[in-house]
């Protein structure tokens, strides 16, 4: 060692060592300029680019879903609600012991026993921090029972939420409709971006159709979130919270409807329980006054969600409660289409004012022994037109209907909005039908189907055989008579409201095509014939229509429901209930200031005169009573 | 060259020393770098206070081990060269013997046989960090410099066996600053220019071999470092969420414990390899350009110490262990900011963790030492 440090040139050494040093040195000072160059580049070049990024990583978008708007009648009074409900939620992270606080929670009543299971589970697939809802809506009784138990269940809460309520249930139901949590056919109809933060959709009604007016924008939040999506609380002042933008939503419109609540009621309470439908209409606007169908069903279920037992105890029910009869049943209109059929046959020439016709009971046809009944056997002996609708002989019609022929029939009930939609404003309408040989033609395959009999003309004379008619509109189509053919569209939703500035914007009527007559005497003559219907010495009606303070028009009708064969005596004792013809009934009053019609149908009820006039006239006495008391 | 120290020490004693140097030399302390570290030491404290989401229990645990390593460096520096340099073959022996143990029978932690449990849980690879650069300058001590072809051949056994033991465990990152530290040595030797040319050439059949080394996350890391963006929820992840943190900083920071990378876990590793990013994204720029010139400071002081060593040992090992130093920062700050793979390399006297501390505060007592009993060798 001492041989070889003495060979040392310690000095060269050192010196090539401190050369080295230098050089080193300078790499390494290359090197943190490098990193520097970086940070320059990363801090300040490209800081707006990484300072987006953060804020990017740092919020999250939370929807705020807009309040639902309200619905009234045309009095003001609520229809649809929003009210609070609370539900009992869980956080997992919070709890200590995730299976004696639920079974504490089962001994308290407050979750079902047998949810426990999929409560566990649910717990432990989520996030820790997120909630899981224990019970969908707490009775008061929980509330109160659990307000007290709180403190024992650490990590459990209940929290508010908004659940749609139907103050009116059942009465008012097929008119509003309902809403419940949004299927996926609702998300392929919807606009997403509009729907991030709402659960619940109208399905039918007023709900449906004015969904856009009443559901109203969502608004959203941005919230701070960990890299885990847990939302941080942030103190206000503290840096990422003036970032933080919020919008809230606008809630959705009122809708203000043309219903009278009072008018309801009473059409409901007048249908007693039997299934049917009833319609009444301003006559001068459109506007529906009462909108009934019956049998109905609470609609307060659908926005608390119902079991698949629940819903299919409605949906099956034979009665067909969540059938929207008023505009979807088609009933064969019967004779309450013969006002319209005698002002075809005045305006075609196929008969006269004048003109009187034996009634024997029953029709033939030329080169026929099929007889067409009468409804009354013994027959009306010699009656004119007049006559004919007051005490709704068939034999009449049956015989001037091939002098007006199926084509002028369609064209004249076409007129009045029969067999196409009336374009109420809300969904599902069905069109009905009215046949025409060109109809005919369309609707068949067979050749041989496709030729239209003159029997058949026969029976479309009293509204039977093909044709089929909603009870709107044969309400629309009344009104139009008791207008002398000024015609509008019918309509539930008579104005929106911004429920903010209290702004309100009526909704203009849309006015149809009139039906203009070549006479217009023609329309007195018939209306005086349904005039007597209800108040004449022999109109089928006259015991509805007795009493009153007013004067009014109505004309009865009888669907059949299934064809009695030839020779065979229509039996209504030994007739199933539900195979009984369907009573239909349709007015309007004041005769000489028409404000209100009114078309009724009670399903299997025999006859329109004795089970659907007395209907139609309790909701004209209602309503023109309460129009006035108002004046 | 005798001449130039006895210079120095005359002029030494013709300035009067003030109260604070003779008491810092009575301690074998070097005033200047004993300032950078401590200033670095604070500054790192404050960060990892933020970082560690102000958790008292785990910071003051930290302040615990630092004196404890500040403890260790004060006692190193009380050894003198000479008896470091004695002991350098059985250092290096020793630390051999502990990481053959380690790959038999040591713990496995986080995926990697590192830890030795003997009395005191440690890992041996620590020991190496510095019994690997004083082995190297003890051998090229008793030779001369620049070393021969003969003497760099054993050289290069005498750094690859502990590196390929370390590599093995695996801890990829310790093996390749513990090259590093070995390299450095034989640079400063005077190794001539074309052998480092010639190095640099073998090193591309040497990176492939190394590649058929690498365990697949090793890899994974590698090529996420030429596209980040490819796997930004896996692999990427770590970097693309560093770079946002520490652009996101700008210039002056988002303020010290308001980085919400850092405080809403974004960033991972926030504590330990990645404080670098907190910085960046609290205290900006300006914040990161201080510790920076901190690190160029103990780093140039360190260098300083070595150019005045009294022998070639001391001037050696002192070099290897201010460059290796600054490796450190280099590997930790270019890996934050994606300049090179994510190598898990702490930020030296800043990142949460207690053994590289004392080993890395040991180091700066063996600079003091150097400096401080220079003076007083007789050679």
């Amino acid at each position: 060692m001492s041989l070889l440090g003495s060979i040392k040139d310690h000095h060269a050494e050192k010196g090539l060592f401190v050369r080295r040093a230098i050089l080193a040195g300078t790499i390494a000072l290359t090197l943190l300029l490098i990193v520097i160059a970086r940070l320059v580049q990363l801090q300040v070049v490209d800081y707006e680019h990484f300072a987006e990024r953060s804020q990017g990583n740092l919020f999250r978008i939370e929807p705020l879903s807009p309040t639902r708007g309200l619905i009234f009648d045309r009095k003001g009074r609520v229809l649809a609600e929003n009210l609070p409900v609370y539900q009992l939620e869980l956080i997992p992270e919070q709890v200590a012991d995730l299976d004696a606080t639920l079974r504490g929670l089962a001994a308290e009543n407050l979750v079902a026993e047998a949810d426990i299971p999929q409560f566990l589970q649910l717990a432990k697939a989520g996030p820790r921090f997120k909630p899981v809802t224990l019970n969908f809506r707490l009775s008061e009784d929980q509330i109160a029972n659990f307000a007290i138990k709180r403190p024992r269940f650490p990590g459990v809460d209940f929290q508010p939420r908004l659940v749609r309520h139907y103050p009116q249930g059942a009465v008012t139901a097929h008119a509003i409709g309902y809403v419940a949590a949004i299927s996926t056919d609702d998300l392929a109809r919807l606009n997403p971006s509009d729907y991030v933060g709402t659960t619940h959709t109208g399905k039918t009604g007023v709900e449906y159709s004015y969904e856009a007016t009443l559901h109203g924008e969502p608004g959203f939040r941005q919230v701070v979130t960990n890299a885990r999506g847990r939302q941080i609380p942030l103190a206000p002042g503290t840096g990422a919270t003036s970032f933080a933008e919020k919008r809230e939503p606008s809630p959705g419109e009122n809708v203000h409807l043309t219903i009278d609540l009072d008018l309801q009621v009473t059409a409901t309470e007048a249908l007693a329980g039997r299934r049917g439908a009833v319609v009444a209409i301003d006559t001068r606007t459109g506007e529906i006054l009462a909108f009934v169908s019956a049998p109905s069903f609470d609609p307060n279920q659908f926005p608390l969600g119902m079991s698949q037992t629940e819903y299919g105890e409605l949906e099956n029910n034979l009665d067909r409660p969540l059938f929207n009869r008023a505009v979807r049943g088609q009933y064969p209109p019967g004779s309450t289409i013969k006002p319209i059929l005698s002002l075809a046959a005045l305006e075609t020439g196929a008969t006269t004012n004048k003109r009187r016709m034996v009634c024997p009971g029953f029709f033939m046809l030329p080169g026929s022994t099929h007889r067409y009944r009468d409804w009354k056997p013994e027959g009306h002996g010699e009656v004119d037109l007049h006559e004919a609708i007051a005490q709704s002989c068939d034999v009449y019609f049956y015989r001037i209907s091939s002098d007006i022929g199926i084509d002028a029939i369609h064209d004249y009930l076409t007129l009045f909005g029969l067999g196409s939609n009336t374009g109420i404003d809300i969904e599902g309408e069905k069109p009905g039908l009215v046949p025409s040989k060109a109809w005919k033609r369309q609707a068949f395959r067979r050749r041989e189907d496709q030729v239209w009999f003159p029997g058949e003309t026969v029976i479309a004379s009293i509204g039977q055989g093909y044709m089929l008619a909603t009870p709107t509109q044969l309400a629309s189509a009344v009104a139009t008579v008791a207008m002398r053919g000024k015609r509008v569209t019918p309509r539930m939703v008579r104005a929106v409201e911004n429920p903010l500035t209290g702004i309100r914007t009526e909704l203009p009527f849309r006015k149809l095509d009139d039906v203009v007559l070549r006479d217009p005497q023609h329309w007195e003559q018939v209306i005086a014939a349904m005039h007597d219907v209800m108040q004449g010495a022999r109109g089928t009606a006259r015991a509805a229509g007795a009493r009153a303070s007013y004067r009014m028009a109505g004309k009865s009708g009888t669907a059949q429901v299934f064809s009695v064969a030839q020779e065979e005596e229509y039996d209504e004792d030994e007739v199933d209930e539900r195979l009984k013809d369907h009573a239909l009934f349709v007015s309007f009053a004041p005769l000489d200031d028409p404000a209100i019609a009114v078309a009724v149908i009670v399903e299997n009820g025999s006859s329109g005169s004795t089970f659907a006039a007395p209907i139609a006239r309790a909701v004209m006495d209602k309503y023109l009573e309460d129009s006035q008391s108002a004046l | 060259m005798h001449f130039e120290d006895t210079h120095r020490l005359v002029d030494r004693k013709v300035q009067p020393l003030g109260v604070m140097a003779k008491v810092l030399r009575r301690l074998h302390l070097d005033g200047p770098l004993l300032t950078g570290l401590l200033l670095i030491i604070g500054f790192g404290l404050f960060v990892l206070y933020s970082a560690v989401g102000k958790n008292l229990d785990l910071w003051v645990g930290q302040c615990v081990r630092l004196g404890v390593a500040l403890l260790a460096m004060f006692v190193v520096a009380q050894i003198p060269p000479s008896l470091l340099r004695r002991w350098a073959p059985w250092g290096y022996v020793l630390g051999l013997g502990l990481l053959v143990m380690v790959l038999t029978g040591g713990e496995v932690g986080k995926g990697a046989q590192r830890w030795l449990d003997i009395g005191i849980r440690f890992q041996p690879s620590e020991i190496m960090k510095l019994a690997v650069p004083m082995m190297a300058a003890w051998f090229l001590h008793e030779r001369s410099i620049p070393p021969k072809i003969g003497h760099l051949l054993i050289l290069a056994v005498v750094i690859i066996v502990p590196t390929l033991l370390i590599a093995r465990q695996p801890d990829l990152g310790t093996a390749l600053l513990i090259a590093a530290s070995g390299l450095i040595v034989i640079l400063l030797a005077g190794i001539s220019v074309r052998i480092i040319a010639l190095l640099g050439l073998a090193s591309i059949p040497g990176a492939l071999v190394l590649w058929n080394f690498m365990k697949d996350y090793q890899r994974q890391r590698v090529l996420t470092l030429f596209n980040p963006d490819s796997d930004p929820l896996g692999a990427g992840y770590n970097i693309i969420q560093s770079k946002i943190a520490i652009g996101s900083g700008g210039l002056f920071g988002k303020g010290w414990t308001n980085g919400s990378q850092a405080q809403l876990e974004y960033l991972p590793e926030k504590n330990t390899d990645f404080i670098f990013a907190v910085m960046g994204e609290e205290l900006g720029l300006l914040g990161l350009l201080a510790l920076l010139a901190l690190y160029l400071f103990v780093c140039a002081r360190g260098l300083f110490i070595a150019m005045e060593g009294g022998d070639t040992f001391s001037r050696l090992l002192a070099g290897s262990i201010s460059l290796t130093f600054f490796v450190y920062v280099f590997v930790n700050t270019a890996m934050v900011t994606g300049l090179i793979p994510v190598v898990g390399v702490p930020l030296p006297l800043v990142s949460f963790g207690g053994t590289s501390m004392v080993t890395l505060l040991a180091g700066f007592g063996i600079l003091m030492s150097i400096q401080t009993h220079r003076k007083f060798l007789p050679h």
